[in-house]
């Protein structure tokens, strides 16, 4: 009977469907593009080639823009077994991108070198290096300029994965933004991986209230839960989409009620307990939440061509741990939207039901 | 198998009182098959609410089946309406999402019984023409077909007792005399008690006797 009644009305059932999918893939697109940009975030760090890296005291995981003094890079060097460091100063601009200043020379040895897809090396003060996402994202071509407060000319475009998407020269970063001699993460290299907690031990030593971690350690702590403000935020949009879920379902299963009300009283008259009329509402809900949670799941693969085609600079990953969440989520929202309906049916008199035409 | 007496039912409506039993005595013994007649308002439709548990009566007592309905709970007329009593309505009232064969078994499966139908049933459904036709949904079957489908619904979980609504009232002749045989062999080869509700004489001629009621009594 549940699924005779969802097929008894295909569109209302498919629109039901699509908007608690719709739900679904709010919730799923959220969480993969949260996921997806700290894992493409961990995976530049880690194309940077270093072993540790040294930051400045009270700055977060997630945010650059504090700073310490340049000086500090040739201690660090002097430190048994470090091999190599580069220092970086990471410029926001704009909205939410930021240039990041190299030590060509230097991160090239450390990282393995930029693979250039087009043009090459920074010439002049003011020259760009930009990765091929950002390209693509803004299109941006060789010679190009890009107006980033100051303007920018592209020298070089290269393969993405090294820890930015935008790259200057230090120096003129520095001399820029008055900035000279600071910097905001320095990389450092390691002789051997086994002597990494060694170099550690030795650098919280010398570099007191510094922060102090391995590239490993580092790209562990990028995700969701170590932001609060993401968390939150995910929190808003899970019972924004409850509320949409809840909405749907209500008024889905209301005209529902209302148009089958005769249909209630016939089952009264046979001898349908209010419970066995809130079940086929309730097993009818669970339906349309587990078509809408596929439908979520299948357009979430949509958002995240969409995302990769309008917006290549947000990742969206693919969150298959998430779905049983979202299922829930659906679930729980459709089942608060049937209620009432459910218990208007439930309650229905029978004798005024079946009267009704 | 039918005890009534002194039934008095009374509806508020607003702040007026409608009176709609005012006193009824009516006994109904097993196997026997009785039609109900009388204008409308005389309180036939009420009496047939009262007896299939639809709705409360207000004093009196009414016995069905050795059951006293006065002061039973809402879930107690739902047990009531589950296992002692059958409904044939003058609109059919088929669902009308299910096919014939599904309406017949979603009674059963309410009664809480295996969905399958048992071989004494099929033997019904023999008798009252549907085989063939078990499949199809309401809106393909003719009226005395429906009809015939809500008898075999009514009758699928062995009630004590068959109330019938103006069963042929949205019928053509030929169909009503169909159905209003149906009726009668149910009575006399199966022994159904029935209660029928009729405006039409010729249909009422079917019972072994026949009820007239007026502002809310039996008056014959």
């Amino acid at each position: 009977m549940v699924i005779e009644n969802l097929k008894h009305r295909p569109v209302r059932t498919l629109l039901s469907a699509i908007a608690i999918g719709v739900q679904v893939t709010m919730i799923l697109t959220l969480v993969g593009v949260s996921r997806g940009m700290l894992q493409d975030m961990a995976q530049r760090a880690r194309g940077t080639g270093a072993d540790v890296l040294v930051r400045p005291p009270g700055s977060s995981i997630i945010g650059f823009s504090g700073v310490m003094p340049e000086k500090i890079a040739p201690v660090v060097l002097a430190v048994p077994h470090v091999a190599q460091v580069t220092a970086t100063l990471v410029q926001p601009v704009g909205n939410i991108s930021s240039i990041t200043g190299i030590n060509l020379e230097e991160f090239n040895k450390m990282s393995g070198g930029f693979r250039y897809l087009e043009g090459g090396p920074f010439q002049g003060p003011q020259d760009l290096i930009v990765d091929e996402v950002f390209a693509r994202s803004e299109h941006v071509h060789l010679g190009d300029h890009v107006d980033q407060g100051i303007k920018w000319r592209v020298a070089g475009i290269v393969e993405s994965g090294k820890l930015s998407r935008m790259f200057a020269q230090l120096r003129e970063l520095q001399d820029l933004f008055s900035a000279t001699g600071k910097v905001s993460v320095i990389y450092v290299k390691v002789d051997t991986p086994a002597n990494i907690p060694v170099v550690i031990e030795s650098l919280k030593e010398k570099l007191e209230d510094y922060k102090i971690y391995s590239v490993e350690e580092f790209t562990s702590l990028i995700s969701v839960d170590n932001i609060p403000l993401l968390r939150r935020f995910i929190a808003v949009v899970i019972a924004l989409a409850v509320i949409v879920g809840f909405l749907v379902v209500f008024l889905s299963m209301y005209t529902a009620v209302l148009e089958r009300t005769r249909e209630i009283g016939i089952l009264k008259a046979l001898g349908a307990s209010p419970g066995y009329i809130l079940g086929i509402l309730v097993r009818e809900t669970i339906l349309l939440a587990v078509a809408g949670t596929a439908v979520g799941i299948l357009m979430s693969y949509g958002t995240r061509t969409l995302m990769r085609v309008m917006a290549p600079t947000m990742t969206q990953v693919i969150v298959p741990d998430w779905w049983p969440w979202a299922a829930l989520i659906a679930l729980v929202g459709s089942l608060i939207g049937a209620l009432y309906p459910g218990l208007k049916a439930a309650r229905q008199d029978a004798i005024e039901a079946l009267a009704y035409d | 198998m039918i005890e009534v007496r002194d039934l008095k039912k009374t509806y508020h409506v607003g702040e007026v009182d409608v009176h709609a039993l005012r006193g009824v005595n009516l006994s109904v013994e097993r196997s026997e098959f009785v039609a109900v007649i009388g204008p409308s308002g005389s309180g036939k439709s009420t009496l047939f609410h009262i007896l299939g548990g639809l709705t409360p009566p207000t004093s009196g007592t009414v016995y069905i089946d050795g059951q006293d309905l006065l002061g039973m709970t809402d879930g107690q007329r739902t047990e009531l309406r589950k296992k002692s009593v059958g409904f044939v309505f003058q609109k059919y009232n088929l669902l009308p999402t299910l096919s014939a064969a599904d309406n017949i078994a979603i009674a059963r499966d309410i009664a809480g019984r295996p969905r399958e139908s048992d071989q004494a049933f099929d033997q019904i459904l023999k008798l009252l023409g549907l085989e063939g036709r078990l499949h199809h949904k309401p809106r393909a079957l003719s009226g005395g077909e429906q009809q015939r489908v809500a008898i075999a619904r009514a009758i699928v979980n062995h009630p004590a007792i068959l109330l019938a609504d103006e069963p042929t009232g949205n019928l053509d002749t030929e169909n009503s005399q169909a159905v209003l045989g149906v009726l009668r062999d149910l009575n006399t080869r199966m022994g159904q008690t029935i209660l029928m509700i009729t405006h039409n004489p010729e249909a009422a001629a079917y019972g072994h006797r026949i009820v007239k009621m007026l502002d809310g009594r039996i008056v014959d």
